[in-house]
């Protein structure tokens, strides 16, 4: 095993960004989308591959139906209608997106194309219920400048966001439709040289150039990166990889696909001094009958289940599923990977046996009953019998096409610890093919010209802006931008008095405090906030009664301001009442004041405190105790 | 494919000068690089672009005036449909499949950029191969129309074509067929028919085939089945039963209409269930007796296009019906208002048609339910004025068998008759 470097394989990323637009409709009917729980409308539906207009067949989708899941759908009629469950045709492109998918095209200087023609991108895995993705490609070309070098736009789509996966039952996959048809911006640049760590930065200016147009949601799912990698030996094969949540992840993830593409190439020159062919007829046996009294947990499961067990043999491959070029990289996790996919956990290959279960005189056995001889490999695998030639089949085409081929070109989905695993097939062109339900799109001279008026201030001059305007120092300006809240934060202080420096750090730390204790900040609605700050402005709470108010609503204990005010039972205290309690105070501790005159109003804070904790601010306090006291001497 | 399908003029022109055709695989230089190959262009676009599909699928147009330079690339991909053929199996049910057009037969039309019904009867059934497990089909093109160009010329065509096959070692028909006039086209067979020795099944789709989540192949696959498994003689319309695609629902084909634009469970049995419903492995029967009220197969493909429908609303003027009957229309259906009723105003100008000897059935827009021509003095007015009450028949299905009764007899009591007399299910207790 060698140690893996970085810097040796002249490593190549592009990036690719998914931004939903805050247009609160769907792109192509008049929904709005709303995260939902609730389901009254329940449907199922298979998808079948269809030709593409070339008249072939994706590779992604022809795999993606070989797994036949049938789909189940759930629906709120309050966030989808007949366009998402396919039962009528889409609507006319939401006029709102088109103009902001040409604003942000025009702020990366990208070509826009006069002439725009709506595609449908074949996905058959059920996320879209047509069986595609709505996408158009708005332009191309474009740059932006990120610490001053400049990083290439290859495209701008605007599309339609997928439905939401809800989970697998046996072979039916659910999914809600709240999500499907929200309107998507994805940006993808040209592929650029850089280490990981730069990377980060461009996804960030990136995510940032689109959070200036203010047109863009934000929070949690609002904006995803996809990351293409490729390295200089790899005879261009570019992998695509998908669902990588958060930036920190992004630097691992490329080091690692990195290091898998140079491991393949490393694999496939080593299989190619290998005599191997796979024959059909000899080399994959059911062997469910000599694994009967196999102790392995995973095979008895699998045969109760009653899967098959198949060996395939691989001549003269001996070495070579455990042969490890680099740590973790290995031909026998590749053909792992494949058959977790189709939702089946049991693999074992010879290198790593006897182990789980599987003993010596299991092996002896099959070794003996398939004439295995010793210098072949063979894997051992658990399948349902109406699967068994399809799945062997993309075992062997994905082993044939590492050695002839190197790297097999895939879409890949990164995992929580940064490293990725097989989803699909890289599609093809064959998966896209004209959505003959809408016309082509005209954009218009007026409609450019517009776009290039309405091209958003650059970050640095709207964090520049916010912090003149409300006089806030540039962290917490560059905080507040960046958060869900920016446009909340105008709002606030465009209709209160309340001070924006106390504003912005509620919204920024504050929430981000309460969040990072456990509390679920989505249960914080814009409007409680909103009024949250009123109530301050009215005097009628204290500043430190906020923190308790957003605790206990993003606890769930609330769902808005007045309930959680008297949950903690926090009321507000008139001026003359507080005058009186005060005094009241003073009077009762008369002796006290007397001998400690004005230190006494350390003590004397606490008691008070205690009755007025969250009604009234302790500032307020203290100057009318301090008034009390003075009284009294 | 023609070379330049959809050019016009100055990006006809365009296309000539720089020596390329739709088809070829292309770079050109414009305000960037693009490579990919021309693509046909739709009519009623304008002719200052040229369709390109870049190499990652997308299409775009490009507008001609910006473009510097245009390089042919040496290979060039053609668009060429690769064809399925498939096999027949050994001791499987023969089917006929007929394919008029329709959705169900859709692809991209490049003259409009919409779905045209240009698939042929062979693609369609390769597109869908578990039809080969279930029986060995035999497909033929009849003609390739939308619903709303199928006319009664096209309904006596099918049914000859139909005729043929009396004799035939099929075990049922399928017809492919658009689903917007589906319902009078299966009328129509149901009538001129009547007696036919093995089931026509009329199949649609409310999706086109040429996307993953088209209606189609369910639908197809089911009438399969219930041609192989239930087999009983009769016309139906076989359809998703709702948006699921787990159940096909197998309609009566005079007793069923599209009720609503879009949806894949568009189709409705009126006033009741649908006669079999087809679920995957087993088919619920809620019809038993016989579709056809005759026993002996007695074709007569005969019709009369000389019917008009008349929908009374209030304010229809009566000369519109005066114009009817002076056109020598030989029958009107009314579809009347609730129980039957047409307004005072109408009385004249239906005496009129009347004294002409024009048939006059009258059935109600309330699409379900019967008509009752004698709670209300204005239904027995009509009555008098003799307008024949058609019992619960669907409007549209009154019209068909109208035309076909008027093609097929002269006397005007037999018309009536007949017209009353239960051939096909058209009407129901
Ligand atoms: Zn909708």
């Amino acid at each position: 095993m060698s140690e893996f470097s970085i810097n040796d394989v002249g490593i190549k990323v592009g990036l690719e960004i998914h931004q939903q637009l805050a247009t609160n409709k769907k792109l192509f009917c008049g929904c709005t989308p709303i995260e939902t729980e609730e389901y009254s409308i329940k449907f199922q539906r298979k998808l079948r591959a269809a030709k593409s207009e070339l008249g072939e067949y994706d590779p992604a989708a022809l795999f993606e139906k070989s797994k036949s899941k049938s789909i189940l759908y759930f629906a709120n009629p309050e966030s989808s209608c007949l366009v998402e469950q396919d039962e009528e045709p889409p609507h006319e492109l939401d006029v709102d997106a088109k103009r902001i998918s040409l604003i942000i095209a025009s702020a990366l200087k990208s070509k826009i194309f006069s002439e725009i023609y709506p595609m449908r991108k074949t996905v058959v895995d059920g996320s879209n219920t047509t069986g595609f993705q709505r996408t158009m490609l708005i332009s191309q070309g474009g740059y932006l400048e990120v610490d001053g070098s400049k990083i290439g736009i290859q495209s701008i789509c605007l599309e339609e966001d997928a439905a939401k996966i809800l989970g697998d039952e046996g072979s039916v996959r659910k999914f809600g439709l709240e999500r499907l048809g929200v309107p998507l911006v994805e940006i993808a640049t040209e592929p650029f040289e850089a280490n990981p760590k730069h990377i980060k930065k461009i996804a960030l200016a990136l995510g940032r150039i689109l959070r200036s147009t203010k047109k863009v949601k934000r929070g949690l799912g609002s904006i995803r990166q996809d990351v293409n990698v490729s390295i200089k030996d790899g005879g261009g094969v570019v992998i695509e990889v998908k669902g990588v949540q958060q930036l920190e992840q992004l630097e691992k993830v490329v080091e690692y696909e990195a290091k898998r593409q140079h491991g393949l190439l490393k694999i496939s020159k080593k299989l190619q001094g290998i005599e191997w062919s796979h024959n059909k007829n000899e080399d994959r046996k059911i062997t469910t009958e000599q694994f009967k009294k196999c102790k392995s947990k995973i095979i008895q499961n699998a045969i109760k289940k009653n899967q098959e067990i198949v060996t395939i043999v691989f001549k003269n491959m001996r070495g070579m599923f455990g042969y490890s070029p680099y740590e973790g990289i290995r031909l026998g996790k590749e053909v792992a990977e494949l058959i977790r996919f189709f939702g089946l956990g049991g693999v074992f290959h010879s290198d790593e046996l006897p182990n789980y279960g599987i003993e010596l005189n299991d092996i002896e056995n099959l070794k003996e009953f398939l004439k295995i001889k010793n210098n072949a490999a063979f894997l051992i695998l658990a399948v349902p019998f109406e699967m068994i030639d399809i799945i062997v089949d993309q075992i062997i085409s994905r082993i044939y096409h590492i050695r002839n081929d190197g790297i097999p070109i895939d879409t890949r989905l990164a995992t929580q610890d940064g490293e990725t695993k097989f989803l699909r097939p890289r599609p093809g062109a064959a998966r896209m093919y004209p959505e003959t339900d809408i016309p082509p799109i005209i954009i218009s001279k007026n409609e450019l010209e517009l776009a290039q008026k309405n091209i958003p201030k650059s970050w640095d001059e709207s964090i520049k802006e916010l912090q003149s305007i409300y006089e806030i120092n540039l962290q917490l300006a560059e905080q507040i931008f960046d958060s869900k809240y920016i446009e909340l934060f105008e709002n606030i202080i465009k209709n209160t008095n309340v001070n924006p420096t106390f504003v912005a750090s509620i919204l920024c730390s504050t929430i981000t405090n309460l969040e990072r204790s456990g509390l679920d900040s989505s249960l914080l609605k814009n409007d409680e906030i909103r009024k949250t700050f009123e109530i301050l402005e009215q005097k009628k709470i204290a500043k430190e009664s906020i923190e308790i108010i957003f605790k206990n609503i993003m606890a769930g204990k609330s769902d808005n301001v007045e309930d959680a005010m008297n949950k903690m039972s926090i009321e507000t205290v008139d001026e003359t009442d507080l005058e009186k309690i005060i005094q009241k105070i003073v009077d009762e501790n008369e002796q006290l004041v007397k001998n400690q005159k004005e230190r006494s109003i350390g003590p004397l804070m606490g008691i008070a405190m205690k009755e007025l904790r969250g009604k009234v601010s302790g500032e307020t306090v203290n100057k009318l105790l301090l008034k009390n006291i003075q009284k009294k001497l | 494919m023609p070379e330049y399908t959809g050019y016009e003029g100055r990006s006809l022109e365009f296309l000539k000068s720089n020596n390329i055709v739709v088809g070829d695989s292309v770079k050109i230089l414009s305000d960037l690089t693009y490579s990919g190959i021309i693509m046909p262009r739709y009519e009623h676009s304008d002719n200052m672009h040229i369709v390109l599909k870049l190499n990652s699928g997308y299409n775009v147009g490009l507008e001609i005036e910006k473009i510097k330079k245009v390089e042919k690339n040496e290979i060039t991909r053609k668009i060429i449909e690769k064809k399925g053929k498939i096999e027949p199996t050994q001791g499987l049910p023969k089917i006929l499949l007929l394919s008029t057009g329709g959705t169900i037969a859709s692809k991209i039309d490049y003259r409009t950029g919409a779905v045209t019904p240009i698939l042929t009867a062979d693609e369609l059934n390769a597109s869908v191969p578990e039809l080969a497990k279930i029986a060995n089909i035999d497909a033929q093109v009849l003609f390739s129309e939308y619903s709303e160009n199928i006319m009664p010329e096209h309904w006596l065509a099918v049914a000859k074509k139909i005729n043929e096959f009396e004799k035939s070692d099929y075990s049922g028909i399928i017809i492919a067929h658009g689903t917007d006039t589906m319902h009078y086209t299966s009328s129509f067979l149901s009538f001129s028919l009547a007696g036919f020795p093995i089931p026509i099944v009329l199949v649609g789709s409310q999706r086109s085939s040429d996307r993953a989540s088209s209606d189609a192949a369910l639908n197809l696959i089911g009438a399969t089945k219930f041609i192989t498994t239930s087999n009983p003689k009769g016309v139906y319309v076989v359809m998703h039963l709702d948006e699921s695609d787990n159940t096909i629902a197998c309609h009566l084909g005079t007793r069923v209409r599209k009720n609503h634009t879009s949806k894949r469970g568009a189709f409705q049995t009126i006033g009741g269930s649908p006669a079999f419903i087809i679920a995957e492995n087993q088919i619920q029967e809620n019809f038993s007796g016989d579709y056809f009220k005759i026993k002996e197969y007695q074709p007569k493909i005969k019709l009369d296009t000389k019917v008009a429908l008349v929908k009374y609303h209030p304010g229809y003027d009566p000369n519109l019906l005066n114009q009817i009957v002076e056109m020598g229309y030989r029958g009107i259906i009314f579809e009347g208002t609730g129980l039957g009723h047409i307004g005072k105003t109408m009385y004249e100008s239906v005496k009129k048609a009347k004294g002409k000897g024009i048939f006059l059935g009258m059935t109600s827009q309330c699409i379900d339910g019967r008509v009752r021509m004698t709670v209300y003095e204005s239904g027995r007015d009509l009555l008098n004025l003799g307008i024949i009450p058609l019992e619960n028949m669907i409007p549209e299905v009154a019209l068909v068998k109208a035309m076909w009764v008027i093609g097929n007899y002269h006397d005007s009591e037999e018309i009536k008759k007949i017209m009353l007399q239960n051939v096909a299910s058209e009407l129901s207790d």
